[in-house]
């Protein structure tokens, strides 16, 4: 059974279609991730399943569970992570306190130490600006800040949207080996990412979505061989226009 | 310098009011951006249920200081709880459902209820003005116990103004920043989508805002009712506009500014009342207020930072 299972799902903002049935899944274990370009969907997908946008049709299951039309917070209480898009940290909380809310749902004092403890361990500059207002940190502190936010509440999947987004290279590089990290310690992710390149040297599948559907599934490795992918998502498409 | 001081303390206790209405103001507008119109009528609506406990209980200031004491902690908490639910009950049948409307929609629905609140206070008490029992002494602390050689007036009403809105405005500031739900709010104001992620119930979170906001008030309305000894079914009008006005002053969303503000436009309207004439108050708490809007619209401490407790 998937950990994750999109079954045909379909929303909308108001008149616009957005989702025109979506179907993916995510094993335990696995890093898969969605790829596509602005405005495909990619978000609208990650928000609909965190509960920010209920599908008009269509199911998304959780473990075999239905959670498709429960409040966001019902959601995060399956202990499903979203690092949404623009990080979305609170600006004028301290960097602890960002955490700290990350781990709302847990009551036990000895799991948010250990929370605190992990994402320390992951990202060493997040300590060093503990009492830093999260609104004053780089764009890449504060990517960091959201995916260790997200990891506060233990989760069993993590939804990552776009955590390449407006980063040099080498913080790329170096956020997307933390997301092996946390993977390799047992967490399944689901990474929404526009730079496809990066997203398929780490994924083990992954989707492609064009206007609010899914037109291709594969291994990474097939998708980084298949001609459209090569073009229209992993930039090669100036080889054919010269 | 007597005149001074003297204005200055009627100024200050005439602020902690407006302090605390401006907080229900400045609480809301931070988690929702809702300017709440209906808020002054919660005011009045909390003055009027303290009034209906005092002359239920029939005490009057013949009556033995305990027996007075119960009956005003009992109004104070019957006025906080009633105006908070009021306030509650309002955004829960019509604000919470224009939660993705234009912002224009909430605004005038709360426009709106202000007339129904005002008309239910009509119902309730009647369009006159009514007078408030005089349960506090006029007692001068000054002369009557320190025995001080001074003109100076400070009465049991002002301490008590003092006494009774100090540790609620502290009590408040400490619940929002420490608590849990405090936290909650707090993270609501900042962005309401990332809330939801981290599993807080955004439409309770908005409901306590509410409730908060509304209990602060109610205060406010005994506390109001025994200093000024007057009450009436549109007092919420001018309050709500001094309180609306101290929250702008102050940054609206922020909770130390409308307290600030508060004290602030008391001060002002006391030196008007006495060195220029009562009747130029409200011009000159106007005036300060298209100032402020022109020239530091994010008010003196700063725009939207309710969490900034
Ligand atoms: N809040 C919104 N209101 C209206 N339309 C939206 C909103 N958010 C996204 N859309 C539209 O939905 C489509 C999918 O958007 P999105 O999921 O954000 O794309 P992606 O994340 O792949 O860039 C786009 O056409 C976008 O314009
Ligand atoms: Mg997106």
């Amino acid at each position: 059974m998937p950990i994750l299972e999109l079954n045909d799902v379909h929303a909308y903002y108001g008149h616009i279609h957005a989702l025109k049935g979506v179907s993916l899944s995510v094993e335990e274990g696995e890093i898969v991730t969605l790829i596509g370009a602005n405005g495909a969907g990619k978000s609208t997908t990650l928000r609909t399943i965190s509960g920010l946008l209920r599908p008009r049709l269509g199911s998304i299951r959780f473990q075999g569970q239905r959670i498709d039309g429960l409040p966001p917070h019902r959601v995060a209480a399956l202990r499903i992570g979203h690092a949404p898009e623009g990080r979305r940290v609170f600006p004028r909380m301290t960097v602890r306190e960002n955490l700290e809310m990350g781990a709302f749902l847990q009551s036990d004092p000895a799991a948010l130490r250990q929370g605190l403890e992990r994402v320390f361990t992951l990202f060493p500059r997040l300590q060093e600006r503990e009492r830093q207002a999260a609104g004053t940190l780089s764009g890449g502190e504060q990517q960091m800040l959201a995916i260790g936010r997200a990891l506060m509440s233990q989760p069993r999947i993590l939804l990552l949207d776009e955590p390449s987004m407006g980063l040099a290279p080498t913080l790329v590089e170096l956020i997307f080996d933390i997301i092996v990290d946390i993977n390799r310690q047992g967490t399944a992710i689901l990474l929404v990412e526009q730079n496809a390149h990066m997203a398929l040297s780490i994924a083990h599948r992954g989707y492609v979505i064009q206007t609010g559907q899914i037109i291709l599934s594969d291994t990474a490795e097939g998708l980084q061989r298949n001609e459209l992918v090569r073009r229209a998502y992993l930039g090669e498409e100036s080889a054919l226009a010269g | 310098m007597d005149q001074l001081i003297q204005t200055l303390l009627f100024g200050l206790s005439n602020g902690f009011v407006i302090a605390l209405i401006a907080l229900g103001y400045t609480l809301v507008y931070g988690i929702i951006q809702l300017i709440n119109f209906a808020h002054g009528e919660i005011y009045m609506i909390g003055s009027f249920m303290a009034l209906t406990v005092i002359t239920t209980a029939g005490v009057s200031w013949t009556d033995p200081v305990g027996a007075r004491l119960v009956v005003i902690v009992l109004a104070l908490m019957a006025a906080m709880l009633f105006a908070g639910s009021i306030n509650f009950l309002v955004d829960r049948v019509a604000y919470r459902r224009l939660r993705r409307a234009p912002r224009l929609a909430p605004l005038i629905t709360a426009i709106g209820f202000s007339f129904v609140l005002q008309n239910i206070g009509i119902w309730w008490k009647g369009a006159r003005p009514l007078q408030f029992p005089a349960l506090l002494p006029p007692t001068n602390i000054l002369t009557d116990w320190l025995h001080l050689d001074t003109t100076i007036t400070f009465s049991i009403p002002m301490l008590f103004v003092m006494v009774v809105t100090v540790p609620l405005l502290l009590l408040l500031r400490w619940f929002v920043r420490n608590t849990r739900l405090g936290k909650a709010m707090r993270a609501t104001a900042q962005d309401r989508d990332a809330a939801a992620l981290m599993g807080i119930d955004v439409n309770r979170t908005i409901s306590l805002t509410f409730l908060l906001g509304g209990l602060m008030a109610g205060a406010a309305g005994l506390i109001n009712g025994l200093y000024n000894n007057q009450v009436v079914f549109n007092m919420g009008f001018f309050a709500g506009l001094m309180a609306f006005t101290a929250a702008v002053l102050g940054g609206i969303g922020n909770l130390t500014g409308a307290v600030l503000g508060g004290i602030f436009l008391g001060l002002v309207g006391a030196l008007s009342d006495s060195y220029l004439q009562a009747q130029w108050t409200p011009a000159i708490v106007f005036a300060v207020l298209v100032l402020v809007i022109v020239f530091k619209p994010s008010g003196l401490l700063g725009e939207q930072v309710a969490d900034r407790a």
